[in-house]
């Protein structure tokens, strides 16, 4: 390498960088993580309840998710959401799906696997007293859950939901393989216009560790917090 | 909306003739496996090491491990893949970055995707295995050093052959995540089971034999290395320690 590093083409290109690619990156983590923790709750109470058949579909989903890499799921939902659009509206051709949509739906769907398995821990950290507890109230079933149980079980489990929220916060960068901008996606494009791979990549590595690393210290001080109060 | 299944496709020649669709897919299982299995190879020395160094009680070496801990846990795997494929050979001295470019496919790809999945996932076993030394009471380490062991020989035949017996089952699901991971290296090129089914799509457009098929290989792959490993635990397991229990991580 002869030149050294070249700070000029982030200086010209961080502000594409963080309004396009970051703000694409920050939106799709926020919506994904909470529609992922909504499916994931719907999965967990499946997973916990005493009809065998929800039990078993909620099961294998979860099971097959977590055992699939992410690259190929989100293959997957890139061919996959078009057809099932098409056939939702009862059209003869696929559905024209833009990556954002794409996205959003294949990282809801994913991560509500691992957000399921977090709740479901959440939900069995709890003494089951407490639901007999609610029923001898006269609570019903749904009543019991989100008024006594699943408050509790999201306030213990905050610390890992927050740590998962971040690793998604990285996962998204793996839209590269579908083109998306992204942030890691836009750094990528200047980095093949410019010809400058190293200045723009070690940058988006600085600026990915910088975002997760103070994000993590915050959930550690949180989770030291949680814990004495517990 | 119509599709128009053609299951036989996995019979017919690849466009490189070297077999057929099914022979393709399977040499790109035999790439994920070998990636995998040589990172793992790569994480569980380097997580021995730094997850046995973070125990020491040593204020120095704690610092550095745990610098090294987040710096590999707070970049996205694919920017990781990125800096070892594109920006490490820039950075090396001239005649080791040549020869490192110079590579022939596959090792120009294999070699950083080892190199990185082996660093990425050797912080996961660190943590495994330090949280393992400290699940155990801390009456062996002790009992270790009164018989007359040095400290190091009280880790080497005291307590670490006690931790892997312990962290396992843990360790079977962070292999199993290697194996997801090398995924990830067909961005750098490796024509692993993922790139080759996404291939396989291209040439053929048969997008859903080939993804369908991508996944089947998958869960085999990944149903095996739960029943060999749970043959394993149960052959290992140290009565009276409750090595199965996990406690809930996020992670993937």
């Amino acid at each position: 390498m002869g030149g050294g590093f070249d700070f000029d083409v982030i200086e010209r290109s961080w502000v594409y960088l963080f309004r396009e690619g970051m703000s694409f990156t920050v939106t799709l983590t926020l919506l994904a993580t909470m529609g992922g923790i909504v499916l994931g709750t719907l999965l967990a109470l499946m997973r916990l309840s005493s009809y065998r058949t929800l039990n078993l579909i909620a099961g294998t989903y979860v099971n097959t998710m977590r055992s699939l890499p992410l690259v190929l799921v989100i293959f997957w939902f890139f061919f996959l959401v078009p057809y099932i659009g098409g056939w939702l509206v009862g059209s003869n051709q696929p559905m024209k799906v833009g990556a954002f949509a794409s996205a959003l739906i294949t990282f809801t769907m994913f991560e509500a696997a691992f957000f399921c398995e977090i709740m479901r821990a959440g939900i069995q950290s709890i003494p089951k007293d407490q639901m007999a507890a609610g029923y001898a109230l006269g609570l019903n079933y749904r009543q019991t859950m989100a008024t006594i149980i699943l408050p509790q079980a999201f306030r213990n489990m905050l610390p890992v939901l927050l740590t998962q929220t971040i690793i998604l916060f990285q996962d998204t960068s793996l839209v590269y393989v579908i083109s998306s901008t992204d942030f890691l996606g836009a750094a990528v494009k200047v980095a093949n216009r410019d010809h400058r791979l190293v200045e723009m990549y070690t940058f988006a590595a600085l600026i990915y560790f910088i975002i997760c690393f103070t994000a993590s210290l915050y959930v550690r001080r949180l989770q030291a917090r949680i814990s004495i109060i517990r | 909306m119509n599709y128009n299944w053609n299951w036989g496709i996995f019979f017919e020649l690849e466009p490189g003739a070297s077999g057929s669709y099914l022979d393709y897919l399977i040499g790109g299982l035999g790439w994920t496996v070998v990636t995998a299995v040589f990172a793992w190879m790569l994480a569980l020395v380097l997580g021995l090491v730094v997850g046995t160094l973070r125990t020491t009680g040593h204020k120095g070496i704690e610092r550095i491990c745990f610098a090294y801990t987040e710096l590999f846990r707070n970049i996205p795997l694919l920017v990781q893949m990125f800096l070892w494929y594109f920006v490490l050979p820039e950075l090396l001295p001239q005649q080791l970055g040549d020869a490192m470019k110079a590579m022939t496919p596959p090792w120009g790809s294999l070699v950083p995707a080892v190199l990185c999945l082996g660093l990425f996932m050797s912080v996961r076993v660190a943590e495994q295995v330090r949280s393992g030394i400290q699940s155990l009471p801390r009456g062996q380490q002790l009992a270790g050093l009164a018989v007359g062991l040095t400290r190091t020989q009280t880790y080497r035949y005291v307590l670490l052959p006690m931790v892997f017996r312990i962290i396992l089952p843990p360790l079977t699901s962070e292999f199993l995540n290697t194996i997801k991971n090398t995924s990830l290296a067909l961005t750098i090129g490796l024509m692993e089971l993922t790139a080759r089914a996404r291939a396989m799509q291209e040439f053929s457009f048969q997008v859903f034999e080939a993804f369908a098929a991508a996944t089947v290989i998958y869960l085999l792959l990944n149903l095996l290395v739960v029943l060999a490993m749970r043959k394993l635990e149960q052959r290992i397991r140290v009565p009276g320690f409750i090595g199965s229990q996990q406690q809930t991580v996020a992670g993937h």
